[in-house]
C-alpha cells in the first residue's frame, strides 16, 4: 500500500483525502482573495499616490480621509476584522463559512495593505520621468498607464508577493472560525484534539506554500529589475 | 525674424510653507524662429523655472507666455497637451523609461499622440534612431547605454512628433567634455537641418559659445544681460557674465593681470574676417609702436572666428595706432585702467 510509510509516520492522520481537500481550499481562498485584492488594491494604491501631497492630482483632504480609512482597516487584527465583518460577508456572498465566506474579509483585510505597498512602489518612480511624459503632452491617465505602472512593476510584483504571503497567514487564521482549509485542520485536529502530526503536516504544507510564493515572486521581481 | 516664444511681463514665485518666494523677477523675452537661444546662470538662478514656463510645466504667477500666436497661459488642459506635443524637451538626467527599450522610448510620444499604426511607428523610430546614430541599439534598455547614448535617445524621443521647439534643461551637464561636444554638435545639426528653435539652459559658457546664437544671463531670478553670444561673450558687462566668461577662459584671467608690465594694457578683439588679416603687424609697424603679447586666443563662437589679444603697447604714436586699428574693425578696450 502506498500510504503505509506515511501511515506509520503520521499515525493520527486517517483521512489524507481530507487533507488534500483542505489544501485545495486554502489555494482557492488564496487565489480568489489575491486576485480581488490586486483588483481593488491596485487602483486604490494609484488613487492614494495621485492624490498625495505634491503629486499629479494632489487633494490633501481626500487623501487624508482615504489614508485614515486604509490605516484603520490595516490596524484591526485580521481575526477581529473577520468577526466584525460577518454580516457584511453574509450580505455579499450569502454565507459566513467556507471558501466563499472567507474571501470578503480576506480582501477587505489585504486590499488596504496592498494599496499602501502600491503607493510606496509608485513613489519610487523618478519624478523626472513623469515630468518628461507631461512635457510630451501625456494625460494623467496616460501617465498612470504608460509610465507609473510599467516603471513600478518590480515594486508592485514585490508587493503582490508580500501580500500573497500575508494572505496565507490570514487564511490559516480564518480556519479557526469556520473558513476551512489547512488552518482549520491544524486548529481542529492539531490543537483541539492534540493530534500533533496534523499540526506538523499542515505547518509543513504552509511553509512549502509560502516558500513557493516567495520564489516565484523573487523571480518576477528580478526579471523586472534587470533593466 | 518672427518670435516663436514671447514672455510678456512674466514673473514666478513658489509657495513655500505658505510664503511666496520669488524665483523669477518680472521680465520680457523674445526668442526668434530658428535660433539657438541660451540661458546661462548659476545653480538656483531660476533657469529650470524659466524653461519650464515655456511648456507650462510650471505656471507663471503673472504675465503672458505666447508660443507663436497661441497664448499658452489661456489654454484649457486638452489644448495645452496638444500644444506640448509641438515642443520637445530633453533633460539633464535623460528621464527615459527604464522599463522600456530604446525603440519603445522613442515610440512613446508617438503612441501618446494616438498613433496606432505599428508600421508607421517603426518607420519613424528607425528614422529617428538613424539621425541620432543609435540604430544598432534599438533593442537595448537605457541601463545598457552610456550617458551620451541616453541623451541621444532623449533627443530622438523629443523629435518624434516633429516639434517646432526643442527645450534643453542642462542637457549636457551630466556628460563628460567629449560627449558634451558630440551632443552639442548633434543639437546644432538638428537646429540647422530641421529649422527647429532650440532653447537651452546651462551653467557653462562653453556650451553657449559652441552652439548658441543669442544668450540671456540669469542671476538670482533677473535677466542681467542679453544679446548675441559674440557681444556678450567678447564684451561682458555684468559681473556675473564676466565670471562665466572667465570660467570658460581660466588662463587669460591669470596672465593678463600679471603685475609689473610696462605700457598701456589693451584688449583687442577681432571678429569674423578681421581675424584672418595681418592688420595688427601692419599698423604697429606704420606707427612705430612696440607691443608685448600678454594673452591671446583665436577661437570660434559657433561659426564666427574671433581673436582676442591682450597687449601692452609702448610708443609715442600709440593713440594713432589705436585709431587705425579701430578703423580696421578691431574692437579695443583698455584694461585695468
Ligand atoms: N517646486 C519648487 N518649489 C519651491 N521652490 C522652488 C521650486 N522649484 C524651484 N524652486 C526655487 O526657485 C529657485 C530657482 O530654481 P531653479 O529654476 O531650479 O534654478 P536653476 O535651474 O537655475 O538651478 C531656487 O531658489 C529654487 O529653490
Ligand atoms: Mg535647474
Amino acid at each position: 500500500m502506498i500510504a503505509s510509510p506515511l501511515q506509520s509516520l503520521f499515525p493520527n492522520i486517517d483521512d489524507w483525502g481530507e487533507l488534500g481537500h483542505a489544501c485545495i481550499d486554502t489555494l482557492l481562498m488564496l487565489g480568489g482573495s489575491l486576485a480581488l485584492t490586486v483588483l481593488i488594491g491596485l487602483p486604490l494604491g494609484v488613487l492614494l499616490y495621485l492624490t498625495g501631497k505634491g503629486q499629479l492630482r494632489a487633494m490633501p483632504k481626500f487623501y487624508g480621509v482615504v489614508s485614515l480609512l486604509v490605516n484603520v482597516l490595516r490596524s484591526v487584527p485580521f481575526i477581529i476584522l473577520m468577526i466584525v465583518l460577518m454580516p457584511v460577508t453574509y450580505a455579499l456572498v450569502g454565507t459566513k463559512l467556507g471558501v466563499r465566506g472567507a474571501i470578503p474579509p480576506l480582501v477587505i483585510g489585504a486590499a488596504p495593505f496592498f494599496a499602501r505597498l502600491v503607493e510606496t512602489a509608485l513613489r519610487e518612480v523618478q519624478q523626472g520621468v513623469i515630468e518628461a511624459a507631461q512635457a510630451m503632452g501625456a494625460s494623467t491617465w496616460q501617465i498612470v498607464r504608460h509610465v507609473l505602472l510599467p516603471e513600478a512593476r518590480g515594486g508592485i510584483a514585490a508587493g503582490i508577493t508580500v501580500t500573497a504571503i500575508a494572505l496565507v497567514g490570514y487564511t490559516a487564521m480564518g480556519g479557526a472560525i469556520g473558513s476551512g482549509g489547512l488552518g482549520d485542520l491544524a486548529y481542529r485536529y492539531g490543537y483541539l484534539s492534540y493530534k500533533s502530526d496534523y499540526m506538523l503536516v499542515t505547518v509543513a504544507l504552509l511553509v512549502v506554500l509560502v516558500q513557493l510564493l516567495q520564489m516565484m515572486g523573487d523571480r518576477i521581481v528580478a526579471r523586472y529589475k534587470r533593466h | 525674424m518672427t518670435s516663436v516664444i514671447r514672455f510678456l511681463d512674466v514673473h514666478k514665485s513658489y509657495r513655500v510653507d505658505g510664503r511666496e518666494v520669488p524665483a523669477l523677477q518680472p521680465f520680457n523675452l523674445d526668442i526668434v524662429d530658428g535660433e539657438v537661444f541660451g540661458i546661462i546662470g548659476h545653480s538656483g538662478a531660476g533657469k529650470s523655472t524659466l524653461i519650464r514656463l515655456i511648456n507650462l510645466l510650471e505656471r507663471p504667477s503673472g504675465g503672458r507666455i505666447l508660443i507663436g500666436d497661441t497664448e499658452m497661459t489661456a489654454l484649457p488642459e486638452p489644448a495645452l497637451r496638444a500644444q506640448r506635443r509641438r515642443i520637445g524637451m530633453i533633460f539633464q538626467h535623460f528621464n527615459l523609461l527604464a522599463s522600456q527599450t530604446v525603440a519603445d522610448n522613442v515610440a512613446f510620444p508617438l503612441r501618446l499622440a494616438g498613433e496606432r499604426d505599428a508600421e508607421k511607428v517603426r518607420e519613424r523610430v528607425d528614422e529617428l534612431l538613424a539621425r541620432v546614430g543609435l540604430s544598432e541599439h534599438a533593442g537595448k534598455y537605457p541601463s545598457q547605454l552610456s550617458g551620451g547614448q541616453k541623451q541621444r535617445v532623449g533627443i530622438a524621443r523629443a523629435l518624434a512628433n516633429r516639434p517646432d521647439i526643442l527645450l534643453c534643461d542642462e542637457a549636457t551637464s551630466a556628460l563628460d567634455p567629449q560627449t558634451t561636444a558630440s551632443v552639442l554638435d548633434l543639437l546644432a545639426s538638428i537646429n540647422r537641418e530641421l529649422k527647429l528653435t532650440i532653447v537651452l539652459i546651462t551653467h557653462e559658457m562653453d556650451v553657449v559659445r559652441r552652439i548658441c546664437d543669442r544668450v540671456a544671463v540669469l542671476d538670482a531670478g533677473c535677466i542681467v544681460e542679453s544679446g548675441t553670444v559674440a557681444d556678450v561673450f567678447l564684451h561682458p558687462r555684468h559681473a556675473t557674465t564676466r565670471r562665466f566668461v572667465e570660467e570658460a577662459l581660466p588662463e587669460e584671467a591669470a596672465t593678463a593681470q600679471a603685475p609689473g608690465v610696462a605700457g598701456r594694457v589693451m584688449r583687442l578683439t577681432f571678429r569674423g574676417g578681421a581675424t584672418l588679416q595681418p592688420v595688427l603687424s601692419r599698423v604697429m609697424r606704420e606707427h612705430g609702436v612696440d607691443f608685448n603679447l600678454l594673452a591671446g586666443r583665436i577661437d570660434r563662437i559657433k561659426d564666427l572666428p574671433y581673436g582676442q589679444l591682450t597687449l601692452a603697447l609702448e610708443g609715442a604714436d600709440t593713440d594713432a595706432a589705436l585709431v587705425a586699428l579701430r578703423a580696421a574693425g578691431i574692437e579695443i578696450e583698455e584694461m585695468g585702467a
